[in-house]
């Protein structure tokens, strides 16, 4: 059922009205995941990018510095867990908002991720409509704002 | 002279033949004195002992007449065996009883009056003779008595003297002259001494006539003539004497000064061996006392093993006072037991002078066997020879009982300890076992755990995909769908939903039995609450057509508890309420039981209700009452099975009153908890 691609990368379609919307990075490595959250994002004014592990989110996140990052905790070469704390001890990307959207239900899960530094914990499954919500409320606070009127 | 008599007579009385014979009294005989007519050679050495009173010669001593005598009876004095006169020689004016010898004359024929005459003459003659021999002789005798009498009385000690009539001295031996007697040139000092003593001796003899002279002994007080010193005597007179010589009086004196302090001495001596004695007796006394009261009992054995004491114990195991035959039978068997242990001391035991042994003896009353411990002792005499052998006896019948038991005790004991040993083991054993067990259950309640948590995500990941891209199709990103595409995309959100809730009901009752649900406790306002969860649930209520009622009264406490999960029952509850009723009502009503400080919220519903055998199951896991109403219903059947154990976690309960298509009724009981704020 799950399908997985080899080839990380910028997702299709991603041009002309979404050009100017918040950049979001997507880090899951379930490519139908990755594929049904770009798709609507970009569909409702999101630019999009996209990693399938902690290497490659911390890569693309420095680069790229995104004004959100969607992060699944269970990834091959580095966890969510870890890739989450040096995205926040990194001064350059420390105050990108973390959104952990993870299948562990458990609450040790959540803490473990929270502990990690994530600013926000989404149990799968997750919508497409709900996630972009909880995103637009989570740019929305004042500390996001002031970082995104920069 | 006798041999002339003869010769006259052989002239002129016509006497052949005859012979003189002498009394000499000095040898007890008749002896040959003269012959005539007859050869000499046949008188020699002729003589009879006048012991031989039978003979003829003999008893014609005795008479006074001349007696015929049978020839034989002169043996060969004369020439020819014929008849012989003898004629007795008596002693006429000389008053001798004893005849001076007797004349033998043959023939017998003789003239009797120149017989007579001669007779007469030799007898006097005779007698005459031999009085005067005798006499000198008797002089000569008496001279030699008196001086060995002399002499001995000298050699006695004690002064002796006799004294006449009126006290005048008759004979004193040497020690009494020294006392009594003076002599010439001595000295003024011992004159005068020797005259107290004799005034004293005078003084005592007459004290002694006066007082009938009695033999018993007196005391008499005089001075050492020589030495001047005290000398104390005891005196002892006695009459003596005769018709002739008159009363005369012996007295003996005997010196008892160094007696008389000898006897102080010795009664000295007396008196202290008589108070020793007396000592001895009263130490004796207590010691018999001490022992008597000694409950054990104490014999003594001489060295051949006699019993020479007992004490009072003693004489009840082995007196011979025993009143019945059976007694008396136990007491001798005592003895008998108690003889043949010393004497095997005595015997087999040289040299040990303390010996510990046991005795088994009887007592004598009631015939019970009483071992005896038996301590015996050697007495050691001056010469270090046993002369006694003192044992105590003692019953060890107790101490044996106390052993005994103590021994019964100790095995008890060890048996007790083996067994709470074996038991200790045992349980050792099954908590091993049972440690091992929980160990194992633990890791398999861990592995399921993670095992279920790993489900959940691993079902969650395409789930989420499924629901997404349903999403994505029904939201038209993909371009518009005719109705019946709407359609099936709606079954196949719905299906994904239940899915989703089955998935997390297994892992919310998989973590309540781990025990890995938190309680995190906060202050609750039940009409608050009841209101969100109405509020919640509207949509729900507004798609019935049930009239569905909440009723909370007014001055409930506020609760503490953990909100979240009292929420998640109610909601729970009433969903189920609105599922399984088709028409009728809903109400949620809330009460407090001030009692036992707990708030009830019950959700009572007029729905299908659940069979009675069927109310209990409903709140096991996995078990809704029939499955088919659980799809229609779409739950999960946890979702009871959920309430309940969170209702314990919580410290309350749930329970169901249900009567079938009559409807059920919930009923939540939790405490109000410690605060009330």
């Amino acid at each position: 059922m799950t399908r997985k691609t080899s080839e990380p990368g910028v997702s299709p379609g991603g041009d002309g009205a979404a050009e100017s919307g918040p950049l979001v990075l997507i880090v899951d490595d379930v490519q139908d995941n990755r594929t049904i959250y770009v798709l609507f994002l970009r569909f409702s004014g999101f630019r999009v990018v996209e990693a399938e592990n902690g290497e490659e989110a911390l890569a693309k996140a420095t680069s790229l510095l995104p004004d959100v990052i969607v992060m699944d905790l269970s990834l091959p070469v580095m966890d969510g867990w870890e890739a989450t704390r040096r995205l926040k001890r990194d001064p350059r990307t420390q105050k990108i908002p973390v959104i952990v959207l993870t299948g562990h239900a458990l609450p040790e899960h959540a803490q473990a991720a929270r502990e990690a530094g994530c600013d926000m914990v989404i149990t799968k499954p997750c919508l497409p409509d709900q996630l972009m919500e909880t995103i637009r409320r989570i740019l929305d606070t004042p500390k996001t704002r002031a970082k995104s009127g920069r | 002279m006798a041999g002339r008599c003869l010769e006259w007579l052989a002239e002129h009385a016509g006497v052949r033949e005859g012979h003189c014979l002498a009394l000499d009294t000095e040898r007890n005989r008749l002896v040959h004195v003269a012959a005539f007519g007859v050869q000499p050679v046949t008188v020699n050495g002729f003589g009879i002992d006048l012991e031989a009173h039978d003979h003829p010669l003999v008893q014609a001593l005795t008479v006074t007449r001349p007696v015929v005598m049978a020839p034989e009876t002169t043996g060969r004095l004369f020439s020819r065996r014929a008849p012989v006169l003898a004629l007795p020689l008596q002693g006429a004016d000389l008053q001798e009883a004893v005849p001076g010898g007797l004349l033998l004359i043959r023939p017998v024929t003789a003239n009797a009056a120149d017989l007579e005459w001669v007779a007469e003459y030799l007898g006097y003659r005779l007698v005459r003779a031999r009085l005067r021999v005798t006499s000198a002789e008797n002089e000569r005798r008496l001279r030699r008595d008196r001086d060995l009498l002399r002499s001995i009385l000298d050699r006695v000690t004690d002064p002796v003297l006799l004294t006449d009539s009126e006290g005048r001295m008759l004979i004193a031996n040497e020690r009494a002259e020294r006392l009594f007697a003076t002599r010439e040139g001595e000295s003024e000092g011992r004159r005068r001494a020797i005259a107290i003593n004799n005034m004293l001796f005078s003084s005592a003899l007459g004290r002694s006539a006066v007082e009938q002279m009695t033999s018993a002994p007196r005391e008499l007080a005089l001075v050492d003539p020589t030495e001047g010193s005290d000398l104390l005597f005891e005196l002892i007179s006695t009459t003596a004497g005769d018709a002739r010589m008159g009363m005369g009086i012996v007295s003996v004196l005997r010196n008892v000064s160094d007696l008389r302090s000898a006897t102080e001495e010795i009664e000295d001596n007396l008196q202290r061996l008589r108070s020793a004695e007396a000592e001895v007796r009263a130490e004796r006394d207590r010691l018999d006392l001490i022992i008597d009261s000694v409950a054990d009992p104490i014999l003594v054995t001489d060295p051949s093993g006699n019993l020479v004491m007992m004490n009072t114990p003693a004489e009840r195991m082995f007196s011979a006072s025993a009143r019945t035959a059976p007694e008396a039978q136990r007491v001798r068997a005592n003895d008998a037991n108690f003889t043949s242990f010393v004497s095997n001391l005595l015997f087999g035991k040289t040299g040990v002078s303390k010996y510990h042994g046991g005795v088994n003896l009887v007592d004598p009353k009631t015939g019970r066997s009483i071992p005896m411990e038996a301590v015996s002792g050697s007495i050691y005499g001056e010469s270090a020879e046993v002369s006694a052998i003192v044992t105590i006896l003692h019953d060890r019948t107790e101490a044996i009982e106390r052993e005994q038991l103590y021994e019964q005790l100790k095995a008890a004991s060890a048996q007790l300890e083996r067994r709470v040993q074996e038991a200790t083991s045992a349980l050792v054993r099954q908590n091993e076992l049972l440690r091992r067990q929980a160990i194992e259950l633990e890791q398999a309640s861990v592995a399921k755990s993670q095992f279920l948590a790993n489900v959940s995500h691993d079902v969650r990941t395409p789930l989420n995909a499924i629901l997404g891209y349903t999403s994505l199709l029904l939201r038209g990103v993909a371009g518009p769908l005719a109705t019946p595409q709407r359609d099936s995309l709606g079954r196949v959100d719905a299906n994904a939903r239940h899915l989703l809730t089955l998935i997390t009901d297994i892992l919310d009752i998989s973590r309540i039995e781990a025990g890995k649900m938190p309680v995190r406790l906060s202050p609750i306002r039940p009409k608050e609450l009841v209101d969100e969860i109405m509020s919640e649930v509207e949509p729900l209520i507004a798609t019935s057509n049930l009239t569905v009622t909440a009723t909370v009264p007014e001055g409930l406490p506020v609760i503490r508890s953990d909100r979240q999960k009292v929420k998640q029952i109610l909601l729970n509850l009433l969903t189920n309420a609105l599922k399984f009723t088709p028409r009728g009502s809903v109400t949620v009503s809330c009460t407090h039981q001030r009692a036992d400080r707990t708030i009830s919220i019950a959700v009572a519903d007029t729905g299908i209700g659940i069979a009675p055998a069927d109310q209990g199951r409903i709140f096991e896991a996995f078990s809704q009452a029939d499955s088919t109403s659980a799809r229609e219903g779409g739950g999960t059947g946890l979702g009871l099975a959920i309430c309940q154990r969170l209702a314990l976690v919580l410290g309350g309960q749930l329970t169901v009153e249900s009567k079938v298509r009559e409807g059920s009724t919930f009923t939540l009981v939790i405490p109000v908890g410690a605060s009330r704020s």
